[in-house]
């Protein structure tokens, strides 16, 4: 039976447990910082001697972490990209602007069991050298901010943060920065360009790697609140340990987010790879099934940014058999373990976590039109591609919703789709909007053609009565004024 | 190529990479626009060195890079490394290239030794056809009344590498047109690609962060920050840079197809910087200045003030007529031919001292050496008048003369500019001096009164407008603007730059040069130099600060002496 496994969430929905300080103490809070920053130089089989932060870093690594915000990158390579020799301060950024539709499990964490990241991210600090960091939280999480306050208050009092944190020598300041919605102020260069007060238009890489050119132009660090949250286990357990949870490669637990048409959406923390997708929409420990009476269409698996999956759809995948061999195995969608590497070889990606369950009441153009108009709203508007095409293909959506598609609407969305992604963009905003788009039609095609069939003979039968030729009409778009 | 060619490291300082097939060998690294300090060459940088134009909007050499048009994006190649992190070898010898599976920008991805860029495959042409389409979707396409016509990218770009018909069928997104940016821009912001070089110019280079873009997504607007004016004075540059029509001087707007301009090489003399420019002009007039680029004086730029100083060429009340003491009289204008005979006749009977000679700071190199020698004969004091103003950090010379270190390495003046002036109305006024020679300034306004005027025998004045000093002249020369002839000005920095004729000068009135070469030959009985060349040739052997210079040599962005 699968089960959930609940190493983050672990007493978030215990009765009684509330946010503050003591609470989190009588949970064997903070036991991980004194760990962490009692740690003794350690020397190697090969003469060196390894410091504490090192010794984190080095456990963070063992543990095979991923960040947990979108791209699934390693955290512990990318704690080794940061440039230490700069002369210039290093600074960490908690990523906790949570906005991809469908997401909603880093709240869980900053609304219930701040402290854990709190926790978290000052060993992450310690780790990499940090005097001062940052959490970014969305602007629509006004709870979230006041309880991180708080939260980081009640630190201070207790000296877990401030000058010479428990005696260690090592000091450390946090803040919270409110972001004023926008999405695109998740991507972490885009988030550091809103920190640093300007329009959060992300970066070109290079050279604005966060890493050697962050913050200020200083190396720093963006993790998601999930993955900072990791740490203080990773410290507590150990790397090798915590390895052991989740699957190779796909280590750990994780929080999914569930929602749409199942009977009980919301948040579970998984091991990673160990619970199918199936699993997590049918059974009674996660979604619940649908809705009873309805068939399964669609399943967009990792926020709605990613390639929608189609009700049957198979694939095959490379795995590695007992013997240690790569071989390909067919592979129902529903039976894909939810994890990050299956979901890539099957084409789409579990990005932030959050699974979208569309069953066979959907109308599948209506859904891409509404996920198209966000992104259209959403795109920063820095680079032409994304600016350009994520608005056009959101007017055509919207036309094609508003009884004026055309049969070739299909192809030509596709078309303005294929010109967006691929490093063709700034930021993988491009991808993000366009992927969406590709899939929905590629995969539904004939629900896309026939929309545009049906609005051109709907057209053609009103000129009938009204004596005239067919014409349409353009409606001025899902919006013509922005904010 | 031989393996051993393509293993041979070149110098540290330079990097080889190919560019669609063609080795070429560029600098590891190029100094930042903005600080000086070394940063890598760019891919978009070596194909220039390359010869081969990636096309670009947002790129600019002299700004900080963007990176947001997206119109460079070029494929390319590293060396493919094995385990072993050493090359891998085709079976020819040459290095085996592992593709990126991602295009990259040139404008902002370095170049890394052995780097193979693809500028034409039929993937980066097929992504310039996809940017070039969303850039034009919401275009308004009014190129038939639109200044930028003739020289806008969007266009030129749009042929070379657009497809001739586009796709988009929805409402285009209407935005502001005819926005009042300031006192001297107007912008249509339907026309603005976002490529942010305007917003980057005056961040960066003028140091005024005015300009930056509302609202999101294609709904992207720029506008002058609210509540303010685009006002400082370098706005104009954004004009130049602006690779559409989404900005407009209000100067030259509806003025004239750009097509039909003549374009001639010349020097702002608005201050002592010296900026080069281009001046645009049509059947004798002048309908604008433009900066010409020269990293040794004033990169792309121009200020405001120095740019839109050129009206005056076309005012009514030009001098256009020589005068006499005769023609006065008569009521006639006089001839040149008379009147420089009576002059010369007149300076070479003048006794020794007896003559004073102020020259302006705007005059050139050229006419201030004739002077000098004209000067050196007759025994004659000689200055000029200074001219000031504010500066400010980036071009514009507190010196508002053009030529003030011409004037100084001439030996007109001394290095306190008009500081011989007061003893020079002594010697009026006692009578010492009894003829002054007067070029293109308004004495009058500069400590020689007219009562001190009045007790000369002889005022001779050069001037290309009416002053105080003009209605007294016994002789006067009608002058050429800058534009209407040839010459030299030495810069603040000791920058020999020279300067072509644009249109023909107004009425009777000749180059200064060419007069005061026939007027000095007379008078010292030496035949000189009747062309330009040759006159300059001559000063720079004569003059010590000039020497070695030629003529030919000055090329198009000058020559700097030490001052
Ligand atoms: C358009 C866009 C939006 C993003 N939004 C978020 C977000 O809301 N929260 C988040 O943690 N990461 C977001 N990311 C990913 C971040 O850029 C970054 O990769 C992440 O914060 C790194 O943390 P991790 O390595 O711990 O996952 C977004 C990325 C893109 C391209
Ligand atoms: S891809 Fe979109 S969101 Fe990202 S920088 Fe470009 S316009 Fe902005
Ligand atoms: S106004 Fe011109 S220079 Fe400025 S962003 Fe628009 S297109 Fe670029
Ligand atoms: S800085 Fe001086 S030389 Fe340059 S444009 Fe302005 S006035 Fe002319
Ligand atoms: S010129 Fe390179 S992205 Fe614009």
């Amino acid at each position: 039976m699968p089960s959930e496994f609940r190493l983050i969430l672990k007493y978030a929905d215990e009765p009684g447990y509330t946010p503050g300080m003591e609470c989190y103490l009588r949970h064997g809070g903070y036991e991980a910082l004194r760990k962490g920053l009692a740690l003794q130089p350690k020397s190697l089989p090969d003469g060196k001697t390894q410091t504490g932060p090192e010794q984190i870093r080095d456990e963070v690594m063992k543990s095979g972490l991923r960040g947990r915000g979108g791209a699934g990158f390693s955290a512990g390579l990318k704690w080794s990209f940061v440039d230490r020799k700069s002369g210039k301060p290093i600074y960490l950024i908690c990523n906790a602007d949570e906005s991809e539709p469908g997401t909603f499990k880093d709240r869980q964490i900053l609304h219930k069991d701040p402290h854990q990241l709190v926790e978290g991210m000052i060993l992450s600090c310690f780790a990499n050298d940090v005097h001062l960091a940052y959490i970014y939280i969305r602007g629509e999480m006004p709870q979230g901010a006041r309880l991180l306050n708080q939260a980081l208050a009640e630190a201070r009092a207790k000296g877990f943060l401030g000058r010479n944190i428990l005696g260690s020598g090592y000091d450390l300041e946090i803040h919270v920065h409110r972001g004023a919605g926008a999405y695109i102020c998740g991507e972490e260069t885009g988030l550091i360009e809103s920190l640093e007060g300007k329009r959060p238009y992300p970066r070109i890489k290079p050279p604005y790697f966060p890493a050697v050119l962050g913050l200020y132009m200083c190396p720093t660090i963006v993790n998601n609140v999930e993955t900072l949250c990791v740490v203080k286990h990773v410290v507590a357990m150990g790397g090798s340990e915590y390895a052991r949870l989740g699957t190779p490669n796909n280590t750990g637990t994780r929080i999914v987010s569930i929602s749409g048409h199942v009977k009980k959406p919301g948040y579970y923390e998984i091991e990673v790879g160990k619970v199918t997708i199936g699993q997590l929409i049918g059974d009674p420990a996660f979604g619940g099934g649908l809705r009873d009476g309805r068939k399964l269409k669609a399943v967009i698996p990792g926020g709605s940014s990613a390639k929608v999956f189609k009700a049957g759809e198979r694939f095959k995948l490379k795995r590695k058999g007992p013997d240690g061999k790569d071989a390909e195995k067919e592979v129902e969608m529903l039976d894909l373990p939810y994890d990050f590497d299956s979901l890539i070889a099957a084409g789409s990606m579990s990005g932030s976590g959050a699974i979208i369950v569309l069953d066979d009441s959907t109308d599948i153009v209506e859904v891409l039109a509404n996920i198209s108009e966000f992104y259209a709203h959403e795109s920063c508007g820095q680079c032409t591609p994304c600016r350009e095409g994520s608005l056009w293909m959101s007017k055509a959506l919207h036309r094609l919703t508003h009884g004026e598609g055309r049969k070739q609407d299909a192809d030509y969305l596709v078309k303005i789709a294929d010109n967006i992604p691929g490093g063709r963009t700034i930021c993988a905003f491009g991808e993000a909007c366009s992927w969406p788009v590709q899939s929905f039609v590629a995969k539904f095609r004939d629900e896309f053609v026939a929309r545009g069939l049906a609005d051109e003979a709907g057209r053609a039968g009103r000129a009938r009565a009204a004596g005239s030729t067919p014409e349409m009409k353009l409606a001025a778009g899902p919006e013509s004024v922005c904010v | 190529m031989t393996p051993s060619q393509t293993i041979a490291a070149p110098p540290p300082d330079k990097i080889k990479v190919k560019v669609d097939g063609r080795e070429v060998e560029v600098p590891r690294t190029v100094p930042d626009p903005i600080t000086g300090k070394p940063i890598p060459t760019t891919m978009i940088q070596a194909c220039a060195a390359a010869n081969v134009d990636v096309p670009h909007y947002c790129y600019h050499p002299k700004l900080p890079v963007a990176g947001n048009c997206r119109m460079c994006l070029v494929e390319f190649g590293t060396p493919a490394l094995g385990p072993d992190r050493r090359l891998v070898m085709n079976p020819d010898g040459t290095p085996k290239m592992a593709k990126s599976p991602r295009p990259a920008i040139a404008c902002a991805t370095p170049i890394s030794p052995g780097m193979e860029i693809y500028t034409s495959t039929p993937a980066v042409k097929q992504m310039r056809e996809g940017v070039l389409e969303f850039l034009l979707i919401n275009h308004p396409l009014d190129c038939p009344i639109c200044d930028e016509a003739g020289e806008c990218k969007l266009q030129e770009y749009s042929v070379e590498y657009g497809k001739a018909e586009s796709r988009f069928i929805e409402p285009k997104v209407h935005k502001p047109k005819a926005v009042d940016l300031g006192p001297r821009i107007v912008l249509d912001d339907e026309r603005c690609i976002l490529c942010t070089r305007c917003i980057r110019f005056t961040r960066d280079i003028a140091g005024d962060d005015a300009l930056g873009i509302v609202n999101r997504g294609s709904y992207s607007t720029l506008t002058a920050y609210p509540g303010r004016q685009f006002d400082n004075n370098y706005t104009l540059n954004t004009v130049d840079i602006c690779p559409v029509g989404a900005l407009t001087s209000k100067d030259f707007r509806f003025q004239m197809r750009v097509w039909f301009l003549k374009e001639t090489r010349s020097i702002c003399t608005s201050c002592a910087t010296g900026c080069n420019i281009t001046v645009g002009s049509r059947e004798g007039r002048i309908y604008r200045y433009e900066p010409r680029e020269n990293d040794a004086v004033n990169a792309c730029w121009m200020c405001d003030y120095g740019r839109l100083n050129y009206k005056w060429i076309h005012r009514e009340d030009r001098l256009t007529q020589v005068q006499s003491p005769k023609s006065r009289v008569q009521g006639r204008p006089a001839t040149w031919a008379g009147a420089l005979a009576e002059i010369s006749e007149l300076l070479a009977r003048a006794p020794q001292g007896s003559v004073a000679i102020i020259a302006s700071a705007r005059q050139t190199n050229e006419e201030l050496y004739l002077l000098k020698k004209l000067a050196d004969k007759l025994g004659a004091a000689t200055d000029s008048i200074p001219r000031s103003g504010e500066g400010d950090r980036l071009l514009l010379n507190a010196d508002r003369n053009p030529n003030a270190q011409g004037a100084r390495l001439t030996g007109i003046c001394s290095a306190d500019m008009g500081g011989r002036i007061a003893e020079m109305a002594r010697a009026i006024e006692k009578g010492a001096v009894r003829t002054l020679v007067v070029f293109g300034e308004d004495v009058v306004k500069h400590g020689l009164g007219a009562g001190l005027l009045g007790k000369l025998e002889t005022l001779i004045v050069s001037d290309i407008l009416p002053n105080e000093t003009t209605k007294l002249a016994h002789y006067l020369l009608p002058g050429c603007a800058h534009v209407e002839k040839r010459g030299t000005f030495t810069n603040a920095k000791g920058r020999v730059q020279k300067f072509m004729k644009a249109i023909e000068p107004r009425g009777d009135a000749r180059p200064e040069w060419e007069f005061l070469h026939e007027l000095v030959s007379r008078v010292t009985g030496q035949q000189g130099d009747a062309n330009l060349e040759g006159l300059f040739n001559r000063m720079a052997k004569e003059v010590p600060a000039f020497n070695g210079l030629a003529w030919a040599g000055l090329g198009n962005t000058g020559v700097t002496v030490s001052l």
